[in-house]
């Protein structure tokens, strides 16, 4: 079972984790994700790859508390174990000479577009990095992706820190200061990658925007990640989780993912009422956005 | 005493019936259905076999068990020496004696047959192989000294777990490799607990654990290894036994509304992930009022079923051919009417309707007409023009048949396939078109039996054997 080595909140609902898997690490690309499970009962849950020690084997994932698998495993402490990790699974990112690339981190989203990030500097392409949060509070990696774009700009919803706006306003403005962006990488909340997606067709710039359908396999096995892009239907898992945004029909991942709404709620009420696990106080206080 | 009977007077013993459920209890609960015959039961079943000296059965079996041989050793009741006969050809009999379709199998050409009702061959290798384990009679073979080769086996299905078995008899060093994070393939995630308990099939892989028999799950190769990286670690031959994984859907108006699964998804939730247990486990699973299930196959009857006991009040079978051109065995469509499965036969869906939050409230049908004989020698269904009417839903399970998942040909330079993407191998050895790369199981066929799968297991075994011996370890 694979080691967690730490695991440490980076704001009350954000979390990271490295896990020590050396095998896949030595595998895994950027744009690819892992599936974790935490104990003999547990769901398995889709994580974005965040990061890649590749000489220690380690494995970054970047969580947030949005439900009871998240919510438990905020309780692995450094040196325990979850049940699984299995990866790396999907298509990896495309990595190309674009030449002026951007990417597109909100909220938890900030997590993986960072080692996408570095994969796209890697190959000579100039690399503006915008990452936004709801506020101040719930913004992270401002170092790791400062150390890596040649220009990062940060943004709050309610302008606590950065920029006041969304990300899709930076993007915007940066486009119309003249900066000619020749692709951009696009992953947060639905509802953000939709809006990405949407200023990037007006201004013809291809957008890649990653996908976070349900999934249990995450082997092509059960088609319970479809989603739909350009009228077709495919596999998130296999054939994704990159999809070109301007195709995507995002109306229908909304949808999708709200499925399990009712049980998802009465699973965490469960969780928070059960004075035994435990949770920090933080995560008590947990409650749902309405 | 028993063999002195006359072959008449042993005719007209009637054949056991299986203890079983009551429909209306069990329709509710997911333990299994029918309960095993009695020791008393097999010992009179057993008396019905007439041993012919011509062996119709042994040649319906597709692995050769030595069918009166195992019998007769029931009648000698040395039951656990039975269970070793039959694993003598076939490495899963608690497993096969559930699930084979018998009745075009073995039973289905037994001498007995022809005038009364066969002999309950898959009900006895049941039987013997249930006393062997429940009374802990399971011997481990002997295992030959380390031949020092190793073997990386892709998939932990009936035939992944059958070559392990017999490789790892023979002193060879053996790993399996499972995407998922459990062993047994559609054992596990596919058929469900009332149907083959998972126990059974936990049992088998302990036994294989055993004897020495490595597991590396939630290892997907062709994205973890490719194969050829598994050569690089200094493994000497490789299996791939990965099934016929990728669920086919329709292509119909509205597929994608929530309350449509494929029955991969739908039976994976449940049994795999075990949501039938309610809130035991955190895989959250929808339950339907109104279940139509697609398809016509075991896969199908095992979703229905399935729906059924998650508490449908009516969960239907909806299949474009008439019962006669229905794939399932005919024992689990019988389960299924006595259950209360509603079936709409001759009947085709041709859009899902959808309601404003997107989940799925309606499909339309279409009635259907067997018209001529179509390439695989079944009447095609031809629509009835206007006969269309709408069916209230609110889960719908498409079971239509799975295609092969190209994980590992896709990574596997060389390694041919045929057009349907199903790997193509020499049916003598099941060696591919790769050196020392064997296949079996439905990724060669497409969609078939348990048994169909462990006996390519078996003849890939043997051939493995003979290549690891006369041409790596020389
Ligand atoms: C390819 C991919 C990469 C992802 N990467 C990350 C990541 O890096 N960090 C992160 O915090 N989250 C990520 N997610 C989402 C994450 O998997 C879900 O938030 C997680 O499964 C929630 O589980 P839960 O039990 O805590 O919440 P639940 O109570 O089960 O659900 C809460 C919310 O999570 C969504 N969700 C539930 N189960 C799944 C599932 N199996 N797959 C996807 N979404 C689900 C639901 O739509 C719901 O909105 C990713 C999802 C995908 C598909
Ligand atoms: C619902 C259902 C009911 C059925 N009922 C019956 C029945 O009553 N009687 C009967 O005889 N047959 C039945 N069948 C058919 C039978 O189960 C199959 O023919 C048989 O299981 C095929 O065995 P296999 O070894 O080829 O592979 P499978 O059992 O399909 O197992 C393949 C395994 O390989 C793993 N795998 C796939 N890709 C990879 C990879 N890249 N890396 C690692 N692992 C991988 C999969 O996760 C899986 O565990 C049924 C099938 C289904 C789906
Ligand atoms: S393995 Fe299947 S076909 Fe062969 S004897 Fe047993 S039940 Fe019959
Ligand atoms: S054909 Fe029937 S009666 Fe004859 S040996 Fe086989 S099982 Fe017995
Ligand atoms: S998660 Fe099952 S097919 Fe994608």
């Amino acid at each position: 079972m694979p080691k967690v080595i730490e695991n440490q909140p980076l704001s009350d609902m954000i979390w990271k984790m490295k896990v020590e898997v050396p095998r896949l690490v030595t595998k895994a690309k950027a744009g690819q994700f892992v599936i974790i499970r935490v104990n003999e009962t547990g769901e398995r849950v889709p994580m974005s790859i965040a990061g890649l020690d590749r000489d220690a084997g380690l494995l970054t994932v970047i969580y947030q508390v949005v439900g009871k698998t998240s919510a438990l495993m905020t309780t692995i402490e450094a040196g325990g174990e979850i049940s699984d990790c299995v990866g790396p699974l999907g298509l990896p990112t495309h990595v190309k000479k674009w030449g002026t690339a951007c990417v597109v981190g909100g909220g938890i989203g900030i997590a993986p577009i960072y080692p996408i990030s570095q994969a796209w500097k890697e190959v000579g392409n100039k690399v503006h990095a915008i990452i936004g949060s709801r506020n101040k509070d719930l913004l992270f990696y401002e170092e790791e992706h400062r150390a890596v774009a040649d220009e990062l700009h940060i943004c709050t919803d309610d302008g606590s820190y950065g920029h006041h706006g969304f990300v899709s306003d930076v993007l915007k403005n940066l486009i119309d200061s003249g900066e000619k962006i020749d692709m951009v990488m696009a992953i947060g909340p639905v509802p953000m990658m939709r809006v990405v997606a949407n200023l990037t067709k007006e201004y013809d710039v291809p957008t890649w925007v990653s996908l976070n359908p349900l999934m249990i396999d995450g082997t092509g096995m059960c088609g319970g990640c479809r989603v739909s892009v350009g009228g077709e239907t495919k596999f998130a898992c296999v054939e994704g989780p990159d999809f070109d945004g301007h195709k995507v029909d995002f109306d229908l991942l909304v949808s999708r993912l709200s499925a399990y709404r009712d049980q998802e709620r009465t699973a965490m009420k469960k969780l928070l009422e059960n004075p035994k696990c435990q949770l920090t106080k933080a995560v008590r206080a947990f409650k749902y956005p309405n | 005493m028993i063999k002195k009977l006359k072959p008449k007077e042993r005719m007209k013993i009637p054949r056991a019936i299986m203890p079983e459920q009551d429909p209306q209890v069990r329709n509710r609960n997911f333990d299994e259905v029918p309960c095993g015959l009695t020791e008393e039961q097999a010992l009179t079943e057993a008396m019905r076999c007439l041993d012919c000296p011509k062996q119709p059965c042994v040649a319906g079996c597709p692995v050769e068990v030595d069918i009166p041989g195992f019998i007769n050793l029931i009648l000698e009741k040395d039951f656990a020496g039975a269970a070793r006969r039959i694993k003598a050809t076939n490495s899963l009999p608690a497993i096969c004696g559930r699930v084979c379709p018998q009745e075009e199998q073995c039973e289905q050409v037994c001498i007995v047959g022809k005038k009364h009702k066969p002999v309950a061959i898959g009900h006895l290798e049941r039987f013997v192989a249930d006393y062997e384990r429940d009374n802990d009679l399971v011997q481990l073979p002997e295992i030959a000294p380390p031949t020092g080769l190793k073997v990386a086996i892709v998939g932990s299905g009936p035939s992944g777990l059958t070559v392990a078995g017999d490789l790892v008899k023979l002193g060879h060093d053996v790993t399996i490799f499972e995407a998922l994070h459990k062993p047994g393939g559609v054992l596990v995630y596919g058929i469900p607990e009332f149907r083959l308990p998972k126990a059974i099939v936990q049992a088998e892989c302990d036994v294989l654990a055993q004897m020495g028999v490595k597991f590396q799950n939630s290892t997907v190769i062709g994205k973890l290894d490719t194969v050829d990286e598994l050569f690089e670690q200094g493994f000497d031959a490789v299996f791939i036994g990965t099934g016929a994984g990728l669920p086919n859907f329709m292509g119909i108006e509205g597929e994608n509304l929530i309350g449509i699964y494929s029955a991969n998804e739908y039976l994976t939730r449940s049994n795999l992930m075990g949501a039938f247990k309610g809130e035991e486990t955190d895989t959250p699973i929808i339950h339907g009022n109104n279940v139509a299930v697609l398809g016509g196959g075991n896969t199908a009857m095992d979703s229905v079923r399935t729906g059924l006991r998650l508490g449908a009040e009516n969960a239907y079978i909806v299949y474009r051919r008439s019962e006669v051109e229905m794939p399932a065995r005919i024992e689990e469509i019988h389960h299924a009417k006595a259950e209360g499965i509603q079936f709409h036969l001759l009947t085709n869906p041709i859009r899902f309707i959808g309601d404003e939050n997107g989940k799925v409230k309606a499909m339309e049908l279409i009635k259907m007409e067997l018209g001529e004989p179509d390439a695989s020698g079944r009447r095609r269904p031809v629509p009835i023009e206007g006969s269309n009417y709408i069916m209230e839903v609110d889960l719908v399970v498409v079971a239509i048949g799975n295609s092969s998942n190209p994980l590992v040909q896709a990574t596997t330079p060389g390694l041919d396939t045929n057009k349907w993407g199903n790997i193509t191998v020499n049916e003598e050895t099941m060696e591919t078109s790769r050196k020392g790369v064997y296949a079996g199981g439905d990724i060669v066929t497409g969609g078939a039996t348990v048994i169909l799968a462990a006996g390519a297991g078996k003849v890939a075994a043997r051939a493995m054997h003979k290549y690891l011996m006369e041409e790596i370890k020389k």
